[in-house]
């Protein structure tokens, strides 16, 4: 019997402890000292890629934004290496995180600057499409809700071995679509938590 | 050391949509959640160094000029996998209301004094044998819109991460005998009771230090257990 401990509601308060520098408006004073661990923006001097900004809303049921919801994205490297495992040989992009934390604003928008992520390995020995798995938590949510982001003009989407698993009419709600004539790079993700255009989630 | 995440742990957690929690009504997901393999990109997760966080980021009274109002307490533990494993070096990170029941966040309007001293933000690594330690002021209850004359527990906010992006925990604290349980719908979203009591740290007089400070103790157990070999001798 396994006996871990529950997960409870991130609330509406948590930006100030959790995203403090982040585009959410909550400090009437704005003078406040504490130091992001973590922010929006992943981009290090020393990581090397294509620069790439990420920009979408959360939507409830209604359609409405939800404006106190904060989302983490966790990601591999432009060459597919994720930065987690402690001991082994250090990457020549060592501060680059791959993880990145951004609290929605008043109208539910929430922003990342990254680098592309590259391939990485999936089952069967084979890679998966690039992608960033992304994790949602807000006032309303009891536990964290997960999906992921693929890019719309990746043809490796076509033989990605998750993708393939989702049902063929909701599969569009997982691609991250590349805006025209932005520098940098930029595409689009909403986030819809609940209705009939409903972003696939996973049970994982 | 590899680990499995059995999904049978997560029987533990509320389900997505609560009603008696009103916001979980259009904030739940109404269609199946899809179930795909675990692959290196959940199994993976951030690491945290040591300079991600200052000396003094654990005690909460010490970010200001003078000490905040309240009741001083010690709130401390390990943060442990389903196998009673600690987990080392883990960013571990909280957020409160103070001793009033009011949070420093703008959307607060609950008309109860903001504490010049005292913010409500901490956050720690975990040491080599999973533990953490805050130095904080006990929070107050306060209301919210849930329901007619809806009240909080004494609670503090918990977020922690452990070994992957699986193991992601945002939790709550709650403090032992609080006589506003019965009426809570976000501590009651978790059914089973045995895994309700989880949620509420246990009053420590050992850690408690005389003339200063009231000591509560609280294990978090993350997801996550040993993989067992397969059994290959039975033929």
């Amino acid at each position: 019997m396994s006996e871990i401990t529950p997960s409870q509601t991130v609330g509406p308060f948590f930006a100030y402890g959790l995203a403090p520098k982040g585009r959410c408006q909550w400090d009437p004073n704005g003078h406040y000292s504490w130091k992001e661990t973590v922010g929006d923006n992943l981009i290090t001097p020393d990581a090397a890629g294509t620069k790439i900004h990420i920009e979408g809303r959360v939507l409830d049921g209604d359609g409405k934004p939800i404006n106190d919801a904060m989302i983490e994205i966790w990601q591999a490297d432009a060459q597919g290496r994720y930065a987690h495992a402690r001991g082994e040989k250090p990457r020549p992009n060592a501060k680059f995180t791959g993880f990145g934390r951004s609290a929605t604003d008043k109208d539910g928008v929430y922003s990342f600057d990254t680098i592309k992520p590259g391939a990485v390995p999936g089952p069967n020995g084979k890679q998966q499409a690039p992608h960033i798995v992304v994790c949602i938590f807000s006032r309303g949510m009891l536990r964290q809700i997960y999906t992921r982001l693929y890019f719309s003009d990746e043809k490796a989407n076509d033989a990605d071995q998750i993708l393939a698993l989702i049902p063929a009419d909701r599969r569009g709600t997982l691609i991250a679509h590349k805006q025209p004539g932005n520098s940098p790079v930029t595409y689009r993700f909403d986030i819809r938590v609940q209705g009939g255009d409903e972003t696939v989630f996973f049970d994982i | 050391m590899s680990l499995i995440y059995p999904k049978e742990s997560l029987e533990a957690f509320p389900k997505h949509l609560s009603p008696e929690y009103r916001s979980t009504v259009k904030r739940s997901p109404s269609k199946p959640l899809v179930i795909v393999p675990h692959t290196l990109s959940e199994l993976s997760g951030p690491a945290f160094g040591h300079d991600a966080i200052q000396d003094t980021d654990n005690d909460l009274t010490k970010q200001h000029k003078g000490e905040p109002l309240g009741e001083r307490i010690i709130v401390h533990g390990q943060v442990l996998d389903e196998d009673k494993r600690p987990v080392p070096e883990t960013l571990v990170e909280i957020w409160q209301a103070n001793a009033c029941g009011r949070y420093v966040h703008i959307v607060d309007q609950h008309p109860a004094p903001l504490d010049p001293n005292f913010t409500g933000a901490g956050r720690t690594i975990t040491d080599k044998n999973g533990y953490y330690k805050f130095i904080t002021v006990k929070p107050g209850a306060y209301p919210w819109g849930n329901h007619h004359n809806a009240w909080r527990p004494n609670h503090i906010h918990f977020s922690v991460f452990g070994q992957s992006f699986l193991t992601r925990l945002v939790t709550q604290m709650y403090f032992p005998g609080d006589y506003l349980f019965p009426f809570d719908p976000i501590f009651n979203s978790v059914t089973d009771e045995k895994a309700r009591v989880r949620m509420i740290s246990s009053f420590d007089l050992e850690n408690t230090i005389p003339d200063w400070a009231l000591c509560f103790r609280w294990n978090i157990v993350l997801r996550g257990r040993e993989a067992t070999p397969l059994d290959t001798d039975k033929d």
